[in-house]
């Protein structure tokens, strides 16, 4: 299995919650704590299935994950 | 060599559209100065200097071409007739409130409403007084010949870019649809220079934007200001206007396009009759010669204003004169489409100053 | 390997295309508008073409579209933008230029204008983005709202019977000779996106090519608009606007699909 990671930018993410169901793998989940705006923001939850598939990135509106794949 | 031609002032001032260089034309028909759109499109610049003309689905839309265009740093304009004018005043507003340059053109007829198709001059305030929403003015050129109605052309542009200003051209159907002898100047090659401010792509430098918006009110105020003090220069800077035997005159006439031509004619009555009477037309009406008004005002008995309106530029006339409360300002002027005759003006001019 | 071996350089696959910059974007969580922004400029960047493209920016929810781009803009009148975009394309014939323009923008008080550029082929994109509201405004209803639809200006309901019944803009210009390629998509899941970044390249493409009119219809959500959290509202969109608005080609190089 390809194995990735996503970063992504706490203070720009608005919560939305639109990656959360993107991912395949369900990898993504929202944090308890808020940022600076206030929003709950995604991060990875299960780090180790994420495929790096990027299939939460390109359905951010914000555009506030990037990802990785190992080769 | 420039050339002479016999020609109706809007067609006219379309050749010299294309002579000034002019990069873009967007248009629509609308009585009296469908003309101007007409022989732009007959005489084909494109092949002449590649200038592009284009008839929009509406003077909304036409406008908002002119502001595309004139966003790219392009030297655009547009012509139309009163109640068209009325319908490219937001465009217009959005243009002073981008510092764009442009010309329009208003070849006026009788209002208000559908109004008719004959002349007029009651779009003034319009004009002069900003017409659309917000703080803003149009520089506003009257041109009173055929001859002007051309040589205002290469002008409204310069001052367009100069200023960053939407010009108007503000004639009329008497001037845009006589046909005079008019000398048209040489072709001026049209600019290729792409100004700091325009949008082309941002290659090789930082993006440019181009938008009359600012959420932010402390810094739209700041451009607010910026905007009144390019007004003030043109202020300072760009009074036009022809003084007509105003040295030995007791009495003078304030009129601008068809009604200065006209009122000429009803000087020469006066002066027959050994009444001296002058003639102070403006030719810019913004910035609108105050000075000189004022300044002859202090040697008149009285001053009547002529317009083809209900009485317009005479409120600007008595701000002028308002250091000469003793000289009495009147108005006088057919409207609605009724051009006014020489013997009228006269008559009345007897009147208002009991003189008959 | 833990995930700090994998985030190197040399692994990107996916980060944010350098034609936006950094500021946030001023749409609602979750809002199609910033994907769409997104996917635009994404295409124009891989496209290579960012240094020739001007960008019109309308009004309504995108009109601070420009704060986040990198990307000459101008920002036109409510309802202009494709008669900007028609005046900078026919000026400057060899540079791209695409409108960027809500439902209220183009298919209410930008009607006239909609129509006519289409119908003179103007070879620019029109980037639409089909939210059924008038966001920017608090949720008023707007033209491509639907019958029933609870709006701040339909509480009740749109009433087909009062005001009509919600407009197929994108049917309509596909009607028109000039347009070349005719789409409507959608951003709300990953094959969505992906789809509609093949249709707006498709359409820069055509421009490109000089092949006449490109027209790109995004269908999306509007959270505060619809009063839903986003993922619930994407959802009532695939079960109510998507089956009004079917996603899908409408016209390629210029011939309308017969389904």
């Amino acid at each position: 299995m390809a194995k990735g990671a996503i970063v992504v930018d706490k203070d720009k993410c608005k919560g939305c919650e639109v990656c959360v169901g993107a991912c395949p793998q369900h990898v993504i989940a929202m944090q308890k704590d808020v940022n600076r705006k206030g929003y709950h923001y995604a991060y990875m939850k299960n780090p180790d299935a994420c495929t790096g598939c990027s299939n939460c990135a390109i359905v951010c509106p914000d555009g506030v994950i990037t990802v990785y794949r190992a080769k | 060599m420039s050339e002479i031609r016999l020609m109706k002032g809007n067609e006219a001032i379309a050749e010299a559209a294309i002579r000034a260089g002019c990069d873009a034309y967007f248009g629509y028909p609308i009585t009296p100065q469908s003309e101007v759109m007409e022989y732009l499109m007959a005489e084909r610049p494109e092949k002449r200097t590649g200038m592009i003309v284009l008839q929009a689905e509406s003077e909304v839309a036409a406008i908002n071409m002119v502001f595309g265009a004139a966003a790219a740093g392009k030297r655009v304009m547009t012509s139309s007739s009163s109640p068209g004018i009325s319908l490219k005043l937001e465009g217009i507003s959005y243009i002073a409130g981008a510092d764009l340059p442009c010309v329009i053109l208003n070849v006026a007829r009788g209002g208000p409403g559908l109004g008719t198709i004959q002349p007029a001059q009651s779009d003034y305030f319009q004009a002069v007084k900003g017409g659309g929403h917000g703080d803003y003015h149009m520089l506003v050129l009257a041109p009173a010949s055929v001859q002007e109605m051309a040589d205002h052309m290469p002008l409204a542009f310069d001052l367009a870019f100069k200023y960053r200003t939407p010009v108007m051209i503000l004639s009329d159907g008497v001037i845009g649809q006589t046909m005079e002898k008019v000398k048209l100047f040489d072709q001026m090659p049209r600019s290729t220079e792409v100004p700091q401010w325009a949008v082309c792509g941002n290659a090789g430098r930082k993006n440019r934007i181009i938008t009359s918006l600012d959420l932010d009110p402390v810094k739209k105020e700041q451009q607010n200001l910026a905007l009144q003090a390019k007004y003030q220069q043109m202020r300072e800077n760009e009074v036009r206007y022809e003084k007509y035997l105003c040295d030995d005159a007791d009495y003078l006439m304030v009129a601008y396009g068809a009604s200065a031509r006209i009122a000429k004619k009803s000087i020469e009555y006066a002066r027959e009759k050994g009444i001296k009477v002058g003639l102070l037309r403006p030719i810019t009406l913004f910035p609108f010669p105050s000075a000189v008004i004022a300044e002859l005002a202090k040697k008149m008995k009285g001053i009547l204003s002529v317009e083809m309106s209900a009485g317009q530029m005479v409120e600007d006339v008595l701000l002028a004169t308002r250091q000469t409360p003793q000289v009495p300002v009147k108005h006088f002027g057919r409207y609605g489409g009724v051009v006014h005759s020489p013997e009228e003006i006269f008559e009345a001019f007897l009147k208002h100053f009991n003189l008959g | 390997m833990n995930v700090n071996d994998i985030i190197k350089p040399e692994n990107l696959v996916y980060s944010k295309t350098s034609l936006m910059n950094d500021r946030e974007l001023s749409y609602c969580p979750g809002c199609g508008h910033g994907t769409a922004n997104r996917l635009v400029h994404e295409v124009i960047e891989e496209m290579g073409i960012g240094g020739e493209t001007i960008g019109v920016a309308p009004v309504g929810c995108a009109v601070m579209l420009y704060e986040f781009s990198n990307l000459d803009f101008v920002q036109a009148a409510h309802g202009r933008a494709t008669a900007v975009a028609t005046g900078l394309k026919r000026v400057m014939p060899d540079k791209f230029v695409f409108s960027y323009q809500g439902d209220g923008d183009l298919a209410a008080i930008g009607t006239g204008e909609t129509l006519h550029t289409c119908n003179r082929g103007e070879n620019i994109t029109i980037i639409f983005i089909n939210n059924g509201i008038y966001g920017m405004t608090g949720g008023q209803m707007a033209p491509t709202t639907l019958v029933g639809m609870k709006t701040s200006t339909s509480p009740y309901g749109r009433d087909e019977k009062w005001m009509g019944s919600p407009i197929d803009m994108t049917k309509l210009v596909s009607m028109l000779p000039g347009t070349y390629y005719v789409t409507r998509q959608a951003v709300h899941t990953p094959s969505a996106v992906r789809k509609a970044k093949k249709a707006i390249q498709k359409a820069f493409e055509v421009q490109k090519n000089k092949l006449g009119l490109s027209f790109v219809e995004i269908v999306s959500n509007c959270n505060s608009g619809w009063k839903m959290s986003p993922v619930k509202a994407n959802q009532w969109m695939e079960e109510n606007m998507l089956p009004y608005y079917p996603l899908g080609d409408l016209k390629v190089d210029g011939k309308l699909i017969t389904k």
